[in-house]
């Protein structure tokens, strides 16, 4: 690794000063951030702690105003260990649960999962430059895609590896990013970038932007969530696929939902025919099929990726049987 | 396992050699004066800060480069060298500690991230020559094989036992999810934290 200006800022507008000041990147628990440094991918002059300020802003979860407020340096364990979210925002619960491992969850923060970069192994090994290190190529379309995107994808065909932004994408989050003195809302949706926008980034965080926390509406009182993930092995492992579904049920009938995927797209992937298709369904109704086969439309795989097409809508429809019985 | 009933305190050693004239930048550690940025820092290399952290109950005051992980500090510079490193990359758990009560790879968390904080090692378990109740349990139930991985293994579980004292079998795979073993004693080792239900 090489070394580095450390910046412990006391407070937020410390830290956004120096970051409009600086090109400093931003460090929460480093458990990306770190990866990137040791290998070469990043090497920045300086890294900007901003565990150092102290701000209750960025540490705390709050209900208010119908909202959960949730700073970008709550850790995933903290996420996880919440009974607010476990009771209301269940998906969010069980996505930062399901992340990395017991030590990672200890140190990775909230601002971090949503802003680490792709693990496409391509763009982790130094020897590749591809397209999204300002190379001219993306060696995954010719070589081991197995992992890689079967929709939105290209010219770059990552998938994005939080599992906490597809849970905050089925919950309609806003992320509340800061650049020196004003802070804005901006629906996560529109946070991350496909690549065919910019192939380089995976947000829309530009100089001397950063996330302070999110926003979380609050559900209503029949709304029921979870998070499924497939990971092929138990230990520790990012999702091959995975389902975010929220949804309002009501003497056990569906009245309406949102389907968001993860592993699927280079940006968590809201499933707009898969959330259409799920009202009506429960009770006598059990159209499984026909709102798995409405999930991924358009999905065009790679050489090596098919299987993850029937294997979100098998996993969909597991979630959706769960939840109906929840 | 090499033990120490007083651990000889190569901080203090590491600290002169190191420090040498004086602790003019001390106060400033962890502080970014309102107006400072990096160049205006105090009279320290560009690249380092002090660090002022305790280990196994014993304070220690470093001069450290940013860079230096964790993992590096505790066994290049302060002699614990119980803990593993084997991936380096955040992915084995070998070289787990607590900082703070919570367990963390070490080789994957800034030196610096641990100013004004407590670190346990494996070391910080025993009592002079005894071992650890946890530690026997390994030993007695076979929770390992060539044991590199057992300090790491070791840390995570007494992690988890404080967190979850009477933790079920899906809590233990849970709870020890972050930390592999490439003999693969997995078996033994939830038979050793199994055995440490309601006898602490
Ligand atoms: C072995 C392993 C397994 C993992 N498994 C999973 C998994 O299953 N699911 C998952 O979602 N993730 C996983 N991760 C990825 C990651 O470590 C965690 O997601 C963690 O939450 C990242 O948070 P952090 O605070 O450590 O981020 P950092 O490493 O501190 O930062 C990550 C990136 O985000 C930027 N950044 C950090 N904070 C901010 C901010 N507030 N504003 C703007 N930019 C910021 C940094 O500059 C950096 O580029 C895994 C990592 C490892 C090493
Ligand atoms: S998928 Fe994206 S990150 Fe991976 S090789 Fe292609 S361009 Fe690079
Ligand atoms: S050596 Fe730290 S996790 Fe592998
Ligand atoms: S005992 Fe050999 S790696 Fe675990």
């Amino acid at each position: 690794m090489r070394n580095f200006t450390y910046l412990q800022p006391e407070n937020l507008k410390q830290a956004a000063k120096a970051l409009e000041k600086n090109e400093a990147m931003v460090m929460g628990g480093g458990t990306d951030l770190l990866d990137l440094l040791k290998m070469d991918i990043a090497a920045p002059e300086q890294v900007l702690n901003l565990k150092s300020a102290g701000d209750a802003e960025l540490r705390t979860i709050e209900e208010k105003d119908d909202k959960l407020r949730i700073g970008g340096l709550v850790t995933l364990a903290e996420l996880a260990a919440d009974d607010r979210l476990r009771r209301s925002y269940t998906v969010l619960q069980e996505a930062a649960a399901a992340a990395a491992t017991p030590q990672l969850r200890n140190a990775g923060t909230l601002g971090g999962n949503l802003c680490q970069r792709p693990r496409c192994w391509y763009f982790r090994d130094p020897e590749f430059s591809c397209l999204r290190k300002g190379g001219d190529t993306c060696f995954a379309i010719d070589g081991r895609n197995k992992f890689h995107c079967v929709v939105g994808g290209g010219p770059c065909y990552i998938v994005h590896p939080s599992d906490t932004a597809v849970a905050l994408l089925a919950l309609g989050a806003e992320v509340r990013v800061r650049k020196g003195g004003k802070t804005r809302s901006v629906p996560i949706g529109e946070f991350f970038v496909l690549p065919e926008v910019d192939p380089q980034r995976e947000t829309i965080l530009g100089d001397g932007e950063f996330v302070v926390g999110v926003e979380v509406p609050a559900p209503g009182r029949d709304t029921r969530s979870s998070y499924t993930k497939f990971k092929f092995r138990e230990g520790w492992d990012f999702a091959v696929v995975s389902v975010a579904l929220v949804m309002d049920k009501a003497g056990g009938i569906v009245r309406g939902g949102t389907v968001a995927l993860g592993g699927v797209a280079p940006v968590p992937w809201l499933d707009a025919g898969g959330s259409a298709a799920l009202a009506g369904i429960g009770g006598q109704d059990r159209r499984l099929d026909a709102f798995a086969g409405a999930l991924l439309a358009g999905a065009e795989p790679m050489t090596e990726n098919e299987f993850k097409v029937p294997l979100t809508r098998n996993l969909a429809k597991r979630a959706l049987v769960e939840l109906l019985d929840r | 396992m090499p033990t120490r009933d007083k651990p000889v305190d190569p901080g203090r050693r590491t600290f002169i050699k190191t420090l040498g004239v004086g602790v003019a930048g001390a106060t400033a550690v962890g502080a970014m004066g309102p107006e400072a940025d990096a160049e205006e820092s105090p009279a320290l290399p560009a690249g380092t800060q002090i660090l002022d952290l305790t280990v196994n109950g014993k304070r220690h005051r470093l001069h450290v480069e940013s860079r230096t992980t964790l993992a590096e500090l505790l066994r290049d510079e302060l002699g614990f060298t119980g803990t593993k490193v084997a991936c380096n990359r955040g992915m084995c758990g070998t070289c787990t500690v607590l900082l703070d009560g919570l367990a963390v790879y070490s080789c994957h968390t800034l030196a610096l991230d641990a100013h004004g904080k407590q670190v346990l090692t494996v070391e910080g378990l025993m009592k002079g020559e005894e071992l650890h109740p946890l530690q026997q349990a390994f030993v007695d139930h076979d929770g390992l094989q060539c044991g590199y991985c057992t300090p790491g293994q070791v840390m995570a579980a007494e992690a988890l036992l404080r967190e979850n004292p009477e933790p079920s079998r899906a809590d233990i795979e849970a709870g020890m999810a972050g930390n592999l073993c490439r003999c693969g004693a997995y078996p033994k080792i939830i038979e050793s934290i199994e055995s440490m239900k309601g006898g602490r």
